[in-house]
């Protein structure tokens, strides 16, 4: 892949061994900015992918009855495309801006936790192999990206693409939740002295917002991936409608995460209009707080409107208004954004180059998205236009309109930071103008295809009036996006080579980035300049016009929270939202169960509620082993935690008698709803109890040689945090599943 | 006789109440666009020109208000006139607002399969497929249970009104009414499968004395000529040989399997295949001679019939009309 192409165009012109150092110190490289760079490069690679897989389909599409493709193929290849742009191009390609710039423009070395953001990294790497390796086995996933039930189910989906699908997108989700607790650890507890959280840029703003987006979102797709997965791989039933289980409960958790995703993609492309506009007007942000402020209600209204997805559905005519509302607020936090930044544009001195070009392009078809979606949130018009190719139009305007356009800007604008040398003005402006032209082209005219009754996901359509003339504007469109690319990469390959050099701040730009070298040294900054105000650069280089002294912004209050805490919480938030997934399907199927079916009656209360207090007494036993351990009474702390680990290990032997005495009696996990998610949500419980294990193992050995000691109790803190909650999460199952409250 | 942007040309009460509001939302949207781009477009050609320090305007709240008044009193009014229409339209009439009707008068019911559509009379007992007629009538509604034998599909007829989800494990409620007579192209709007592309079906809306001929003959067993040509009966008695009873039903006859489409007026259909092709006697031994050419990944196997065969199957099946 990407490491791959450096290590071949290094052979022709270096030694061998060089050469393998050279690959050697990217792939095993903890620099954040590197890490980013291989993040965007992955990213690139992946558009090449998706991008031909679209040029494929568009092909197929170009006219009507065509037999280019086979319809097993086109399926395959819009169920990849939609999971290669979202999950190995959308979110790798911000997660990179991410990782290089978070770090530096909140002033800090690195981030939070180098070893973790390689882990990241490599775990995307790997999931989109191993999604894409699902091409050999002659069976790509071909239920689309939302993979609806039941025709991704066994009986209707009998390959393996949907098991690499979801596969690939556990081992990818792992990757993002493990990077976005880093971004998020970053901005909370490595900010500069001065930078206050009401003082980081917009950008940073964003992709806080974005982290908690993906640490709460990405678990409500884990936990329906897990249960397809028992579904595909063991026959329980969760999504079977002939076994009473139920196909609308998987739309609902996909959207819980799909909706809140649109945002995860939307969000950082926010951030980087917010950087560039006003450093290309020569004017700080209008409104900050209102961009800022009008993000969290993004974020909070984000994971109100999924079924908004979901109107052609039935849900019934209270549960439409109820999400139609939500949605139709989205518009107004999304229309502060729009003033704010035609506010800034406002009596600006413009400074018209590429990156502006495609920032001003970003908000005109942002805004054309913006109110088509706005169309949809009204109820009836969804009713007559979604899974139309109207829809696709509408969010293909949002996301590559909005979301692509913007990762033009912020590449013109970043390029000279991250590499040193200027890119081409005058291939830029080609790149920028073919992509305004095919874009438009490939996505105006399918507004019109979409009302004409054209759904989506067909691979070919009758010769109705109009159809072939639209289809063909569109599929030409796409040639110019594709030629726009490949000008864009000579762009980069060039520029690499002679482009101008750019000096640390060629824009006479605001923030902490340009207050280094480019390139940045791998420690990022000698010197990080004095933070009184937003722009520090700015009150840097303007000191007669520094912010602070017109513009008054909170100050830092020095408030630095403990990192592997913090990161503890974050994870086990995470780790919340999936086990109050579980739960909440459990609830579902177990208030309807039939009579003579297999239910709670079968499990042994009293014998579980004893090994419970085991359980229960483990986090009493670790609370004491917290405080020998800050007291430094080293001994007390091993025998306290040796105690807490036995506790949870007989915790665990009652579990496995439990589970022996089920599976003698013949209750599996396929037998009906109530054993699936009895078994699922013990059994993931279990998984958790016994990692939790092996880290306070790993504590005891480190104790007992005499390495964890009272200056790193805040280390064992976070795993507190974590085995606590394990114990949180037993009592929730105990009470719900046993004791049958909320039922 | 299809209308070529049928969204645009509603034909019905309900499919005219979302039109009168998409055009609505669309002139709004118009409007705001052309404000938000205007003024963009201003401030960038004012703004290239300039060449001093701008002022360092950090933004007022008084201004962010004053601006979001207009969006506020438009979203609120949007809320109103959606939810209105959602009541209003009644969306799924499982239970009639005047309380009159039982949410056992059902009309019809239809069965989205992999990949055609069964239609069902409950009251009149006919059985279809891809083909729907009701009465063009401005004033009656039909009552249509939408369910699935199989995965998800989506029941849509633009001029007609809304989409429905047909969902297996779930019945949904939509009204079915055409104002004027005519015929409305319907189509499946939720990806399926395969042939989600080949899964379109037709709605027909005739005067109230076409419809009620139609049921009655409908009812009936097909009106086969009494004496069938040497041809048609070899054909008869190779359909009931071969494999062909076990997907379909013939009313009348021991083929009862409810796999495949009912075949019992299979000469009166005009498309072959969910809107595959027209069904004429040519198409018809096309498609039977191998369906997996016309219709790739469709539950019907090629059963590499013999042209004798063929000829004789078709001359049997125009018979059913």
């Amino acid at each position: 892949m990407t490491t791959g192409s450096i290590e071949q165009s290094e052979r022709t012109s270096l030694e061998p061994p060089v050469t393998s150092t050279l690959l050697l110190d990217w792939v095993s490289t903890l620099d954040h900015k590197r890490i980013g760079i291989m993040y965007i490069l992955t990213a690139m690679f992946y558009l090449a992918i998706g991008g031909f897989e679209a040029l494929l389909m568009r092909i197929q599409l170009s006219m009507p009855n065509n037999t280019f493709l086979s319809p097993e193929m086109f399926n395959q290849l819009f169920t990849m495309h939609g999971t290669t742009m979202v999950f190995l191009v959308g979110m790798p390609v911000l997660t990179g801006f991410a990782n290089y710039f978070v770090p530096l423009m909140v002033g800090a070395r690195d981030v939070a936790f180098p070893r973790l953001n390689a882990f990241g990294f490599w775990m995307l790497f790997f999931g989109g192999l191993l999604l894409h390796f699902s091409f050999l086995t002659g069976s790509a996933p071909n239920a689309g990206w939302f993979s609806y039930v039941p025709l991704s189910s066994k009986a209707y989906s009998s390959l393996q693409g949907v098991d690499y699908w979801i596969i690939g997108l556990l081992i990818m989700g792992v990757g993002s939740v493990s990077g976005a607790i880093n971004i998020f650890a970053t901005i909370i507890c490595l900010r500069a002295p001065g930078m206050s959280l009401q003082r980081v840029p917009l950008f940073v703003w964003m992709m806080l917002m974005q982290s908690i987006l993906i640490i709460l979102a990405l678990p409500a797709l884990n936990s329906a991936l897990a249960m397809l997965l028992i579904d595909r791989w063991l026959g329980s039933a969760f999504f079977d409608p002939t076994r009473g289980g139920s196909v609308v409960l998987w739309q609902h958790y996909f959207w819980i995460f799909g909706h809140p995703e649109v945002y995860i993609l939307i969000l950082p492309a926010f951030g980087m209009i917010s950087e560039v506009i006003p450093v290309f007007s020569r004017k700080p942000i209008y409104g900050y707080t209102f961009v800022a402020a009008s993000s969290v209600a993004i974020v909070l209204l984000g994971y109100g409107v999924w079924a908004h997805h979901m109107f052609a559905v039935g849900l019934g005519m209270y549960a439409d208004i109820f999400f139609a509302v939500g949605s139709l607020l989205i518009a107004i936090p999304t229309g502060i954004k729009v003033f704010n930044w035609t506010a800034t544009l406002w009596g600006g001195e413009i400074k018209f180059n590429t990156s502006m070009h495609f920032a001003v392009a970003f908000l005109l078809q942002f805004v054309i998205g913006g109110l088509t979606g706005i169309m949809f949130a009204a109820v009836p018009i969804d009713w007559q236009l979604t899974d139309t190719y109207f829809v696709v139009a509408h969010f293909h305007y949002v996301l590559i309109g909005g979301t692509v356009f913007a990762l033009f800007s912020a590449a013109y604008y970043w390029f000279p930071k991250m590499s040193g040398r200027m890119l081409s003005e005058r291939w830029g402006i080609l790149h920028f103008w073919l992509w305004v032209l095919g874009f438009n082209m490939t996505f105006m005219v399918q507004h019109f295809l979409g009302m004409m009754g054209m759904p989506r996901r067909v691979y070919t359509y009758a010769d109705n009036p109009g159809w072939a003339l639209l289809n063909g504007i569109s599929s030409l469109g796409a040639v110019f996006m594709a030629i726009g690319t490949l000008v864009f990469l000579w762009n980069i390959g060039t520029s690499l080579l002679r482009g101008k050099i750019a000096g640390d701040n060629p824009w006479d730009a605001f923030t902490l980035e340009w207050a280094t070298t480019s390139p940045p040294p791998p420690e990022n900054f000698t010197v990080i300049p004095e933070i009184k105000s937003r722009r520090p650069v700015w009150d840097l280089n303007h000191p007669e016009n520094a912010d602070w002294k017109t513009e008054k912004t909170p100050a830092d209050r020095g408030i630095r929270p403990n990192l592997p805490k913090l990161a503890a919480w974050a994870f086990i938030a995470s780790e919340a939202v999936f086990f109050l997934l579980l739960l909440i399907a459990y609830v579902i199927f177990n208030t309807r169960s039939g009579e003579g079916a297999v239910t709670s009656s079968v499990l042994d209360v009293t014998r579980t509620g004893i090994f419970s207090l085991f359980l229960i007494f483990s986090s009493v036993t670790f609370w004491i082993a917290e405080r020998f351990l800050r007291a430094g009474k080293q001994s007390a702390f091993v025998l306290t935690l040796g105690l807490t680990i036995l506790l949870g290990i007989t915790f665990l032997a009652g579990q496995v008698w439990e589970y022996t005495g089920l599976l003698t009696n013949n209750i599996t996990i396929n037998t009906n709803l109530f054993s699936a998610t009895f078994f699922t949500v013990t059994g993931f419980h279990g998984i958790h109890v016994t990692a939790g294990v092996i880290a306070l193992f790993v504590m005891l050995m480190m104790g007992i040689k005499g390495n964890l000691t009272a200056d790193k109790s805040h280390v064992f803190g976070a795993v507190g945090v974590y085995w606590h909650f394990v114990d949180v999460v037993w009592l929730a199952v105990f009470g719900i599943i046993y004791l049958g409250l909320l039922q | 006789m299809n209308s070529v942007i049928p969204v645009l040309d509603p034909a019905s009460p309900q499919a005219e109440a979302i039109h009168d509001l998409f055009l609505l939302v669309l002139l709004i949207s118009a409007v705001i666009f052309a404000i938000v781009a205007g003024l963009i477009l201003l401030a960038i050609s004012r703004g290239r020109q300039r060449q001093t320090l701008p002022e360092q305007d950090f933004g007022s709240e008084k201004s962010e208000i004053f601006w979001m008044i207009g969006p506020v009193i438009i979203v609120i009014w949007l809320v109103a006139i959606s939810a209105n229409l959602i009541i209003t339209l009644n969306a799924i009439p499982q239970a009639d607002p005047d309380g009159k009707t039982d949410i056992n008068d059902i009309d019809l019911i239809v069965i989205g399969h992999q990949w055609w559509w069964e239609v069902k009379y409950p009251k009149s007992g006919v059985i279809t497929a891809n083909e729907i007629y009701i009465p063009a009538d401005k004033k009656k509604k039909f009552r249509v249970k939408v369910s699935s034998a199989d995965v998800i599909h989506c029941f849509w007829v633009p001029q007609l009104g809304r989409k429905i989800d047909a969902i297996p494990g779930r019945d949904n409620y939509i009204w079915l009414q055409a104002s004027e007579p005519g015929s409305y192209q319907g189509r499946c709007s939720e990806y399926c499968g395969a042939q989600h592309a080949w899964m379109n079906f037709k709605v027909y809306a005739v005067t109230d004395a076409e419809f009620d001929q139609w049921v009655a003959s409908e009812q009936l067993a097909s009106k086969q000529p009494k004496l069938l040509s040497p041809l048609a009966n070899s054909g008869k008695q190779f359909f009931f040989q071969a494999t062909c009873p076990q997907c379909h039903t013939i009313y009348g006859t021991p083929a009862e399997a409810t796999i495949g489409p009912d075949l019992t007026h299979f000469a009166r259909r005009k498309e072959i295949g969910a809107g595959v092709i027209e069904n004429t006697s040519k198409n018809l031994a096309l498609w039977l001679k191998d369906p997996q050419a016309l219709k790739p990944g469709c539950k019907m196997p090629d059963f590499k019939l013999s042209d004798e065969h063929l000829k004789q199957l078709v001359a049997y099946l125009e018979t059913l009309k």
